[in-house]
């Protein structure tokens, strides 16, 4: 499934990188652990999560991850943004809790983890 | 360590410095990745690398992370002054944690960073002196 029917579907707002939303999502994972991300997510997942500083972006980066979905209505600051643009994450936000984007993702199809 | 590398990259991170924090990881990945090192060696030696990195951040007050590509492995060597750990088994558990609860509320500190390192390298080293710092060796075979 491409990131641009998850991002219509679940009413996701675009933060950066609009022209990377034809990539492919392989699957999702969702922790506000960074270490446990960084074990545990795979490439070209999307990662929902409550945080939203900096090193978010990094760990995207690191892992290749399709893109980052900040939850909960969780502000973003424009530093972070501006980092994500430079990188090439795409950025997704949603005021809907953590578990009801999962719940949604899992609906459609995206299920955890392998490549 | 073997003298003919192909690659030999040393970055200084600063203790605390959460901006800045990924910064060197990622841009040993991105080398990594050029010098066209298979996606699973890339991603093993960039997770190491994070960790290490991050760990300094964290816990040290400043160090150096090198990375040494020669034929057959990856060394990652993380070098920081800093308090040191009193007791590394207890550090190497899953969950273990003497991070402060301003940086576990960022995320970090999940107690899985030298899991993480020891779990993507093949060899795994580690030095610590109390009150003066501590090194962890890494090495992944490609």
């Amino acid at each position: 499934m491409k990131l641009n029917e998850v991002v219509q579907r679940l009413n996701l707002e675009v933060k950066t990188c609009k022209e990377n939303l034809d990539r492919e999502v392989t699957g999702g994972y969702s922790s506000d652990l960074l270490s446990w991300v960084m074990a545990h997510a795979n490439e070209g997942n999307i990662w929902v999560t409550v945080q939203s500083h900096q090193n978010i972006i990094a760990v995207a980066v690191l892992l290749n991850l399709s893109a980052i979905i900040i939850a909960e209505g969780v502000e973003v600051e424009d530093s972070v943004l501006q980092k994500a643009e430079e990188e090439g994450i795409p950025v997704l936000t949603s005021s809907a809790p953590v578990y009801q984007i999962c719940g949604e993702m899992y609906q459609m199809g995206i299920k955890e983890g392998e490549v | 360590m073997n003298k003919n590398f192909l690659l030999k990259m040393s970055f200084d991170i600063e203790g605390n410095n959460f901006n800045a924090a990924g910064a060197a990881s990622s841009e040993i990945k991105r080398k990594l990745k050029q010098i066209g090192l298979n996606s699973d060696v890339v991603r093993r030696a960039a997770v190491s690398a994070y960790e290490a990195e991050m760990n300094i951040v964290i816990h040290a007050y400043k160090g150096v992370l090198t990375v040494t590509v020669s034929p057959g492995e990856i060394n990652i060597l993380a070098e920081d002054e800093g308090p040191g750990i009193a007791d590394i088994e207890l550090a190497m558990k899953e969950g273990y944690s003497t991070a402060s609860d301003d940086v576990r509320e960022m995320g970090f500190g999940a107690g899985m960073g030298l899991p993480n390192m020891k779990k993507c390298s093949d060899k795994f080293e580690i030095k610590t002196e109390l009150g003066v710092g501590t090194k962890v060796s890494m090495t992944i075979y490609y």
